[in-house]
């Protein structure tokens, strides 16, 4: 919309529309572009190597070999991915096309939403999304406020108050929208939800244009939701790309799991192996060759050109031959493998009947499939309180007015309020106290006669609803109501409140200084009917208390301290009373401090530090939050299997210790240690330090002597309770450059309480709690769980995320979520412990199968010349690892379940902590498994072909049949190894083992069966049934199955009875308990 | 192995098995978002399983049975192995006071052929049917440049690559612009050595009759090795326009008199093109049938066997031998099979006596007392 002549030369932008493009791909550049993509994974890009190599040189094996897994993996990936973004095109064009409510020429035009353009202005009706970032015009409302919940951008379901800019806000029908002359200048771009500036100059017909702030109260963002508002109106400020959601699709960084990297590490290794493997052959080769009747023996001729060709050319080219014979010790498959495990994996956890929850009806979420085996690996947890450890479904306890308790079921049982009615001094104190509680907050009133299904609705036997978005707010004016002081509404800027003898009570609400975590307070300005201006103010006491300069202090502390204890939280109220004048100052500074464009918060916050001081304490109030249930016995369960849990909170540590006991985090024995400012005002901060790492020490020093002795078992506990100033405190670097020194200490002292609480935390110290954490130098597994806005910092920090309740839609923060705190029982005992026993198994599986499978290849070279000539036919080679021994380790990986879940939970501490399964003891165990397996694979065959007759018909066996029988024997011990491995037998177990069996006989009878009309060779003809009809072969591969299984039977046996693991004595517990029943 | 069916209390009385397959895993995923997750056996992991455990009780029977089943089944081929009689003769010529001493230089193209003959004296008779071998040392024929050196269309008897054939042939693919039937290194090194029997009795020479058909497999014979097709059966013609391989002395249409055993069909080829695993192998080259249930099929006594020596083996350091022995239902004589097994079967059953002394030193502490908690 163009400015009127007269104002500052305007420079014309170019906005993007409003598509919201999320897809990758488009039709024409799907495959190159997705190729590109996948070609840039390292394991692609090797094997994509490997099968060139294969089209220029010539090689042992056909180029199909490589090229016919890579293409399925690729072709999987790119449907998978294709698929994906197809989705993704069908909800962009959805998103894209919806129909949008505009005006034009003061008409309501319909249109797609894809056609807004920045400037237009849109009216959006209740329960719909706002199509772009909005500047809120006006609303149905009255009062110019519309509500609107965030839950798909930040998983906030609260309701959220926004207002229409003042000027405009009277303007309800198009008409008038549409006469609107006005620009808004706004800042760039910006990701963050809760931050805007900006400034709208309203032209009015011949004046100046009057000039308002904009802040993010007034910016209505796309994605949110509006509710319980008929409808509004908007002018479009970012569209498209430029919003503030679809700038916040980037940027989630990749966690990877300890298990990818070991995997990692272990291929790295192989890769090594393969390339010494092949150097090896290749000096050989040249060694062996350098006499000439080996090299060309008149039998084996050259041709010309290969006679001609260049040595080191021809060295190098025999080099990467090798490289692609034993290249399949690599295999293409166990990245296909590993996906698919964890893809289907997951469903697991989504399918869990114990961890669905029927009050709301949601169940786990699985965001990213990539960390499930790290759920079982977790060493730290960091969990929020309120709403996680708590319900956060609040209920006012109590409030204590100048040191007189008040609680409100007392008084509904018509008790009343007794001694203190009538008094004049107190009168006026209480009665404040009650308004300041009904005018002091950002609640908003719903008539119930449309109840939406909200969790409000327990409620809805009131005559009114009161939404906020703060739970503490609504406990607060509900326990009011209950003490006799109802909050009826917010009518043009005048707050009604009924009170005790029913009279209505008007006052203008003239300024609200909203809450944030940092002043940890709010206030409202009000001028009541008598022309009072006052200032209420509320919150947590560690903010008010300071401000306080009358006001019965002593008795309101030690009434919420008392209250903190158990557990309740407590906010405190208090006044002011503003002359004339005072306000008009205030005024002026809040609105010079709103339009400013530039450090708003900060100059704001002044200003609220200015104004809110010199108050009169009126009392405290009390609201309870209850734990979760089963939330102690979850955190007992997790402490039994060693993960350590930190809570880390905002609240304030007497309420948060109330918690942690509560919960069983802190025990009656436990000792508690404080680091908390109070002590190191005492002390400096290094002695507190030295102290507590001496106690923990002592402690832990005495317990290895106990230990030794074996007199004593019950060790002493300790937890430890720090605040976020003595973190800061820790966490700040000294100029001395010895700032590692407290950070150590004080990760030492961490490392030897059982139970850590952090309270009074801001967000951005949560995440760096857990930061410090993982990367102090034993790399400890962290998880972190919480359920609002403020734990996102944290969750994204940690190595897994998960986030319960609230944040249905904010989930896409986090890796899992999951319904309620008690459900990271199961989560982490079964579910994770399952998905990394599984997992482990697979990775050293596959490598084991893959040594098996090529070693023999490496010995036969010796026997060969080193002329790279495959044991194994084409076919065998290519469907070896697609296959013939996929399918049971995947099922292997998905079904296994070494004990049961029910063990699993009630004895959790079964070792498979810090990556157990996959130290290199347990590697190089696999793979000297691999290699003696494949030692006797081949010097089994040898010794029964060499120089002998193994048929009864007297007729001989070529070098296929060698292979043949070699790939038999490998194919039967490496599924039969993984039956032994096997603990759990269903029936889809044994389907596919022996169904797998099954499979390559018959494939083999087929494979050998016919003349196959478009193979330029028939060397398989016959071979297998050949084989299969001669005595010495079938009592070979009896013979070599079993001895190729012999040792890990007898390491398996002998381990379990000399030197039983934890997992192994269950197992046999178990077993002997069912033997005897 | 542990007899422990536990069926796992399933709360929706689902029969076993009934769990969805594997398809279930990947379709129903979607819609778990809002509703209930079904409570199935296969959903809630909670399947019938049979639930194993490799403990030192449920292992030591398995032990002792295979030490029990091996040990007596080594035996058997220990013994029969032994049974079988088998002779062999290096003929090489590599030591001056050889026979065939004289022809070790030969060459492919040596006429007339250089022939010697080597005498040798049975010490046993060999009762049954006996297989006559010959051996070659020192022999790449799992080459890979040898190996893939081969066309085994043109060898199936198709037309096209009997005229043109595959690139793997090279360098024996062509000769003087004419294809090369049958193609390829292994084809054009066929061992073309002449062994003949004769028992000698009283210096007289009497020819055994060697059998050279059923020396290669059947299918071989039948099924993968064709002469091409055309009019009539004359070979020759069939031929028309290839020319032998280089070493040959003669085109393969004239490998032997016979029409059956001709071309690409004849047996001494087929077996020859089916290339040995390792460097030091042998093939069947002819058979001796049992004449009579009275006689043995060779008598213990004086042998000598007369040699065409037309194969060169000197100047790759190979050796040749010739090989009589009888077959048993478990092959030639090979004692690698019986003593494995006796030595497989008594560690099994030597372990498994260690397996007990284990199991009832410590295997009390393990079951009751030592669990923790």
């Amino acid at each position: 919309r163009e400015p009127p002549p007269g104002t500052e030369a305007y420079i014309p932008q170019r906005f993007p529309d409003n598509r919201i493009v999320s897809s990758k791909y488009t039709f024409w550049n799907f495959i190159p572009k997705n190729l590109f993509e996948q070609f840039r994974r390292i394991a692609n890009f090797y094997f994509l190597i490997i099968f060139l190599v294969q089209l220029i040189i010539d090689t042992p094996t056909s180029p199909v070999t490589s090229g016919l897994p890579l293409l399925f993996v690729i072709t999987v990936t790119a449907i998978k991915q294709g698929y994906e973004d197809w989705l993704r095109h069908k909800a962009d064009n959805a998103m894209n096309q919806c129909p949008v409510h505009f005006i034009q020429h003061g008409k309501l035009v319909r249109k797609q939403s894809r056609k807004l353009r920045v400037g237009d202005i849109v009216m959006v009706k209740e329960d719909e999304t706002f199509p772009c970032d909005l500047i809120f015009l006006s609303s149905s409302r009255g009062d110019g406020t519309c509500f609107v919940t965030t839950a798909s951008l930040d998983g906030e379901s609260s309701h959220k108050t926004h207002y229409a800019v003042q000027d405009t806000k009277a303007f309800h029908s198009e008409q008038e929208i549409d006469a609107l002359h006005a620009t808004i200048e706004c800042e760039q771009p910006q990701p963050d939800l809760y931050k805007f500036v900006g400034r709208i100059n309203v032209y009015h017909d011949r004046n100046e244009p009057t000039a308002r702030p904009l802040g993010s109260e007034n910016l209505l963002l796309r994605g949110a939701t509006l509710k319980n508002t008929e409808k509004i109106f908007g002018v479009a400020i970012y569209t498209g790309m430029e919003t503030k959601m679809a700038l916040n699709y980037q940027s989630k960084s990749q966690k990877r799991s300890a298990v990818e990297k070991s995997m990692n590490v272990f291929l790295i290794v192989y890769l090594c192996i393969l390339i010494s493997k092949a150097l090896i052959n290749t000096v050989l080769k040249y060694v062996w060759q350098s006499e000439p009747f080996r090299d060309e023996p008149w039998y084996n001729q050259k041709t010309e050109p290969e006679r001609k060709r260049n040595q080191f050319l021809q060295a190098f080219t025999d080099f990467l031959a090798f490289m692609v014979l034993f290249n399949y010790i690599i295999p293409v498959s166990m990245y296909v493998t590993v996906e698919m495990q964890k893809f289907l994996g997951s469903y697991f956890l989504t399918w869990d009947e114990e961890m669905f929850d029927e009050d709301t009806g949601e169940g786990p979420l699985v965001n990213t499939s990539d960390l499930n085996e790290e759920l079982g690996q977790i060493e730290y947890v960091f969990t929020d309180k309120t709403g996680t450890l708590t319900e956060n479904n609040m209920e006012f306890v109590e409030c204590c007015i100048e040191g007189h308790v008040y609680i409100p079921h007392v008084i509904c049982n018509g008790i009343g309020l007794g001694p203190f009615k009538g008094q004049v001094t107190y009168y006026t104190r209480e009665e404040l106290f009650f308004r300041a509680l009904c005018l002091c907050h950002t609640v908003q009133v719903k008539d119930d006669d449309n109840v939406d299904g909200l969790k409000k609705s327990q409620l809805s036997r009131r005559s009114r609803i009161y939404i906020s978005s703060s739970p503490d707010e609504v406990a607060l004016v509900e326990g009011i109501q209950r003490l006799g002081y109802t909050y009826l509404c917010l009518k043009d800027n005048y707050m009604e409140i009924l009170n005790r003898e029913n009279n209505r009570e008007k006052f203008e609400l003239l300024e609200v200084l909203s809450f944030d975590s940092v002043r940890r307070r709010m206030s409202v300005i009000v001028k009541s009917s008598t022309g009072d201006i006052f200032l209420f103010c509320k919150g947590a006491d560690s903010s008010i208390f300071p401000r306080v300069k009358e006001g019965k202090i002593d008795q309101i502390r030690s009434r919420v301290e008392r209250n903190a204890v158990e557990g309740l939280r407590t906010l405190c109220v208090a006044y002011k009373k503003l002359t004339a004048e005072e306000y008009s100052n205030a005024q002026k500074m809040l609105q010079n401090a709103k339009l400013a464009l530039q450090d708003r918060e900060k100059k704001l916050a002044e200003v609220y530090e200015k104004i809110e001081r010199d108050f009169i304490l009126l009392g405290a109030t009390a609201v309870e939050d209850r734990l979760q249930e089963k939330a102690a016995d979850t955190i007992e369960a997790l402490q039994k299997a060693g993960i350590k849990v930190w809570v880390l909170t905002g609240d304030k540590m007497e309420t948060a210790a109330a918690t942690c006991y509560a919960c069983k985090l802190f025990r009656r024995n436990t000792q508690i240690l404080e680091l908390t400012t109070k002590k190191i005002e005492e002390q400096s901060l290094h002695d507190v330090l030295f102290d507590l790492s001496k106690t923990v020490l002592r402690h832990s020093g005495s317990l290895t002597r106990d230990s030794l002795s074996g007199l004593s078992t019950d060790m002493q506990d300790y937890g430890l309770i720090i605040d976020g100033a003595a973190l800061s405190l820790i966490m700040k670097p000294r100029q001395d450059g010895s700032s590692g020194n407290y950070r150590e200490l004080f990760l030492e002292i961490c490392r030897n309480c059982s139970a850590v609480l952090c309270c009074r935390m801001a967000p951005l110290q949560k995440a760096q709690i857990v930061k410090l954490i993982k990367l102090s130098k034993e790399h400890p597994i962290t998880l972190a769980i919480g359920d609002g806005a403020n734990d996102v910092s944290m969750i994204l920090e940690a190595h897994v995320g998960i986030i319960g309740k609230e944040g249905r839609q904010a989930a896409r923060n986090s890796d899992y979520a999951i319904p309620k705190f008690k459900h990271l029982k199961k989560m982490l005992l079964v579910h994770g412990h399952f998905y990394y026993v599984r997992i482990s198994e697979l990775v050293q599986y596959f490598f084991y199968k893959n040594v098996c499978f090529i070693f023999p290849q490496f010995l036969y070279q010796f026997f060969c010349g080193f002329s790279q000539q495959p044991l194994y036919d084409t076919a065998y080679l290519t469907l070896y690892n697609i296959s013939f021994t996929s399918l049971p380790i995947l099922l292997y990986s998905l079904m296994e379940q070494h004990v049961s879940a029910d063990t699993l939970k009630r004895e959790p501490s079964l070792d498979v902590a810090k990556n157990a399964l996959l130290r290199w003891r347990a590697f190089i165990y696999w793979t000297f498994l691999g290699v003696f397996d494949a030692v006797v694979f081949f010097f089994g065959a040898y010794f029964l072909f060499d120089n002998t007759i193994v048929t009864s018909n007297g007729q001989m066996f070529g070098n296929w049949t060698f292979g043949t029988l070699v790939f038999t024997v490998l194919v039967f011990t490496v599924t039969l190894k993984l039956a032994l491995d096997t603990h759990y037998w269903t029936w889809i177990n044994h389907f596919m083992i022996w169904g797998s069996l099954l499979f390559y006989i018959v494939f083999s009878l087929l494979w050998g069966g016919i003349i196959w009309p478009f193979l330029n060779y028939q060397r398989m003809y016959y071979v297998f049934m050949q084989m299969l009809s001669s005595g010495p072969a079938w009592l070979g591969i009896i013979l070599l199955i079993t001895v190729s299984l012999l040792p890990d039977v007898l390491k398996k046996v002998l381990c379990r009875q000399l030197w039983p693991t934890a997992t192994e004595r269950i197992q046999v517990k178990i077993f002997f308990c069912v033997i005897s029943f | 192995m542990a007899v422990n069916y536990s069926a796992k209390e399933e709360a929706d009385g689902h029969p076993a098995g009934a769990g969805p397959g594997g398809g279930a895993a990947t379709g129903g995923g979607g819609a778990v978002k809002t509703r209930k997750p079904d409570n199935t056996a296969f959903k809630q992991q909670r399947l019938p399983a049979w639930q194993p455990i490799l403990t030192a009780g449920t292992v030591l029977p398995a032990f002792f049975i295979i030490g029990l089943i091996f040990i007596p089944i080594g035996i058997g081929i220990f013994v029969t192995s032994n049974n079988i009689r088998e002779y062999e003769i290096d003929y090489t010529g590599i030591e001056p006071s050889s026979p065939c001493n004289k022809c070790l230089n030969v060459s492919w193209d040596s006429t007339p052929p250089c022939t010697c003959t080597i005498n040798f004296t049975l010490e046993h008779s060999f009762e049954s049917n006996v297989f006559m071998y010959y051996g070659l040392s020192n022999f790449y024929q799992n080459h890979r440049r040898y190996v893939k050196s081969r066309d085994d269309s043109q060898l199936n008897g198709d037309n096209s690559s009997l005229l043109n054939p595959s690139k793997e042939c090279e360098p024996y693919r062509t000769n003087e612009d004419k294809p090369i039937a049958p193609c390829g290194a292994i084809a054009n090194s066929m061992f073309n050595d002449t062994l003949e029997l004769y028992h000698v009795e009283n210096d007289t020479r009497t020819a055994i009759t060697l059998i050279k058909k059923g020396i290669a497999w059947w299918t071989d014979k039948n099924v993968k090795f064709r002469n091409p097709t055309g009019d009539g059966n004359n070979l020759t013609a069939l031929f028309q326009g290839t020319t032998k391989p280089v070493n040959w002395p003669k085109p393969v249409y004239m490998l032997d008199s016979e029409p059956d055993n001709n071309g690409f069909i004849n047996e001494d080829f087929i077996v020859w093109m089916r290339t040995a695993a390792l460097p030091t192998f042998r093939k069947l080259y002819r058979l001796i049938e049992r004449k009579s249930n009275l006689q043995p099929t060779l008598q213990a006594g004086k042998y000598s066997l007369d040699i065409t020596y037309n194969y060169p083996v000197h100047s790759f350091d190979g050796r040749k031998r010739m090989i009589l022995s009888t077959i048993s239902w478990m092959g030639g004589k090979n004692p690698f099979l019986g003593i494995a097994y006796i030595t497989v079967g008594s560690i099994c059953f030597f372990l498994g006596v260690v397996l007990l002394i284990i199991h009832h030193k410590y295997g009390n502490r393990n079951t009751s007392a030592d669990i923790p908690n």
